[in-house]
């Protein structure tokens, strides 16, 4: 009996410490979306969105950086969102067993995680130094390339839960492939496919590194898209940094705007995909 | 024009021919359609070649100036244009290193709470609130490090870790110094937050393909719900976990904007985790944009290069480990 207490005894130890890790993990996330309400929503006023961010020492607003984060991530989604699809939809459709799609599946994933700094290094090669200054078009084209691996894998991970005998179905009909996929394939995935697009968008309206050396940053307003352009992180990187009371006050506005968003975009693709088939 | 007459000829038939007209448009589009979508693959691939190409081509300059030096070399001067990756290099592993050892351990904690311990009605929200936790931008946390957790450390806990060791040989060393509040602890600590959820989703996944029958098995003999865990469910799910591992380790090595807050950005290898470092993410983040002329822009592109080849190797590894035990499972 000795032994079974003992290892009674020992499970109930263990237990307990997956208990506090959870404790912990959710403990975490409280404190700082707690921080995070508190400090933001202290300094929130309607002159957060209808002022230009301020220079030193003075009060101002976010307008200039909210509508650049909103002008930056609408282009990136709109130039990544149909290459990814593009891609997703051969790697579930046309070349569903084709080695292209093991190697670009591959590809794709590590691509997903890669640090996004490598992205704004590649950009800044290619298309900053080409043109000879920073700009907009920049910025959305680095935030175009991390949205595409977002794209094509839930777009394939989409599709291939569409089940066959709907495209068999439609192939029965003597539709072609192009067809079964545009009038079946897509209309059957629809949630899930913009599911992808919004865990896209929520993936990038936080992103800073990629922007920090393509679009720069703006203290004033524009929408000159072959200028620099102000956005919400890389003005919460510079405001937070800085010693001035009111900057920082604005980078917790700023910081409490994108979580709200991301959590929203988040929320919002699960609901979309709950119910569906395989989820 | 022979055709147009072969048309107007079949005269009755001509519904036949505007079928035949269809069915040709239809072959047409589909075909279009799917070297389209090939192509799209395709660019995938082209864009990490275009990556790497330009990091490469980016980093030639610096590579020509240092050679296997720029690893070796500790200095950082942009003055008289001496550069070395060692500090940066140093300092991103020594980061990673701390992350890992916090988040791991709890992430699997968690993971095996969700699956064997968690009333199923909790199972859905706690696991909800914890992929949400991974999808909070970087830069929050990075915010929340340098007015939180930095001061918090600097005030409460650092002073009390240093007086702890002052006696002990070498730990004495590892936690010397004046407590900053940033530095490479607080990075790691960060890090660590930041990559908690990443492990832990993915551990949970994995924990939940261990069919049902072995647990049972394992339980109808005898075993506590720990010895199940320890016996059964981590063996089974090896190979997985280890996946998960590597990809959160990939996320913490290439994670920019919540170190860049809170490390302080020095260049230089103090024995002391409490003092300011750097990391190859946070070193290009803070003085890109700031280089001037072309060996100080080349060798900040060579660092990311560096990290780029880092990150590709641990990430590779990662999902080959995850594809393999998908292979298994689909057995």
């Amino acid at each position: 009996m000795a032994i079974y207490d003992t290892r009674r005894r020992r499970s109930k130890f263990y237990i307990g410490l997956c208990f506090a890790s959870v404790a912990i993990g959710l403990g975490w996330l409280a404190i700082i979306l707690g921080t995070l309400l508190f400090e933001g929503f202290r300094n929130i006023s309607p002159a957060v969105f209808t002022q230009m961010t301020p220079p030193p020492g003075s009060e101002g607003g976010l307008k200039n950086a909210i509508i650049g984060s909103l002008i930056m991530t609408v282009l990136g989604v709109a130039i990544g969102t149909p290459l990814g699809m593009l891609a997703g939809t051969y790697m579930a459709e046309y070349g569903r067993h084709s080695k292209l799609t093991i190697v670009v599946r591959f590809i794709n994933d590590i691509l997903l995680s890669a640090p996004s700094i490598i992205v704004g290094l590649f950009i800044y090669e290619v298309m900053v130094v080409k043109m000879g200054h920073f700009s907009a078009l920049a910025g959305a084209m680095a935030l175009a390339v991390i949205v595409v691996p977002v794209v094509v894998r839930t777009t394939e991970d989409m599709l291939l839960l569409v089940p066959d005998p709907l495209r068999e179905a439609a192939s029965a009909l003597g539709l072609p492939r192009a067809i079964v996929i545009g009038k079946v394939a897509y209309r059957a995935a629809r949630a899930g496919l913009i599911t992808g697009v919004l865990l896209a968008i929520a993936r990038i309206s936080g992103e800073t590194a990629p922007l920090l050396f393509t679009a720069l940053n703006n203290q004033f307003f524009s929408t000159n898209l072959n200028a620099p352009m102000s956005s919400l992180p890389a003005v919460i990187f510079q405001f937070a940094l800085s010693p001035y009371k009111e900057w920082q006050q604005l980078a917790w506005t700023g910081a409490l705007l994108i979580t709200l968003a991301v959590l929203v975009l988040s929320v919002t693709a699960r609901v979309l995909q709950m119910g569906k088939p395989g989820k | 024009m022979a055709n147009h007459l072969a048309i107007d000829n079949a005269g009755p038939g001509s519904a036949e021919a505007r079928l035949a007209n269809a069915l040709l448009g239809f072959k047409v589009r589909d075909k279009a359609f799917h070297v389209l979508t090939l192509a799209a693959a395709w660019t995938v691939l082209i864009l990490l070649g275009g990556v790497v190409a330009s990091l490469v081509a980016g980093s030639i300059p610096a590579i020509k100036a240092f050679g296997l030096n720029f690893l070796t070399t500790e200095a950082w001067n942009p003055v008289t244009e001496k550069f070395g990756a060692m500090a940066p290099v140093y300092g991103t592993i020594v980061t990673s290193i701390i992350a890992m050892a916090i988040a791991v351990p709890s992430a699997l904690g968690i993971a095996i709470f969700l699956t064997e311990l968690c009333p199923y009605a909790l199972r859905r929200p706690v696991g909800i609130a914890i992929e949400l936790l991974a999808g909070i931008p970087s830069i929050i946390y990075g915010i929340w490090g340098l007015f939180v957790l930095a001061p918090f450390l600097q005030e409460h806990v650092e002073p009390g870790v240093i007086s702890l060791f002052a006696n002990v040989p070498v730990l004495s060393d590892l936690f010397a110094g004046p407590p900053y509040g940033i530095g490479v602890l607080t990075a790691g600590v960060i890090l660590a937050i930041m990559v908690l959820p990443i492990v832990a989703s993915i551990s949970r996944d994995v924990f939940e393909t261990v069919p049902a029958v072995l647990k049972e098995s394992a339980y109808a003999v005898g075993c506590t719900t720990w010895e199940v865990v320890r016996s059964v469910v981590i063996p089974y799910t090896r190979v997985g976990i280890i996946g998960g591992v590597m990809l959160g380790l990939g996320r913490a090595l290439g994670e920019t904007m919540a170190v860049t807050f809170v490390i302080g950005n020095a260049h230089k290898i103090s024995p002391s985790l409490l003092s300011p470092g750097t990391t190859i993410s946070a070193t290009i983040a803070n003085e890109f944009t700031e280089a001037v002329g072309d060996i100080y822009t080349s060798a900040l592109i060579t660092l990311g290069l560096i990290l780029f080849v880092i990150t590709f190797i641990i990430l590779a590894i990662s999902r080959y480990l995850l594809l393999r035990l998908h292979q298994r499972e689909g057995l």
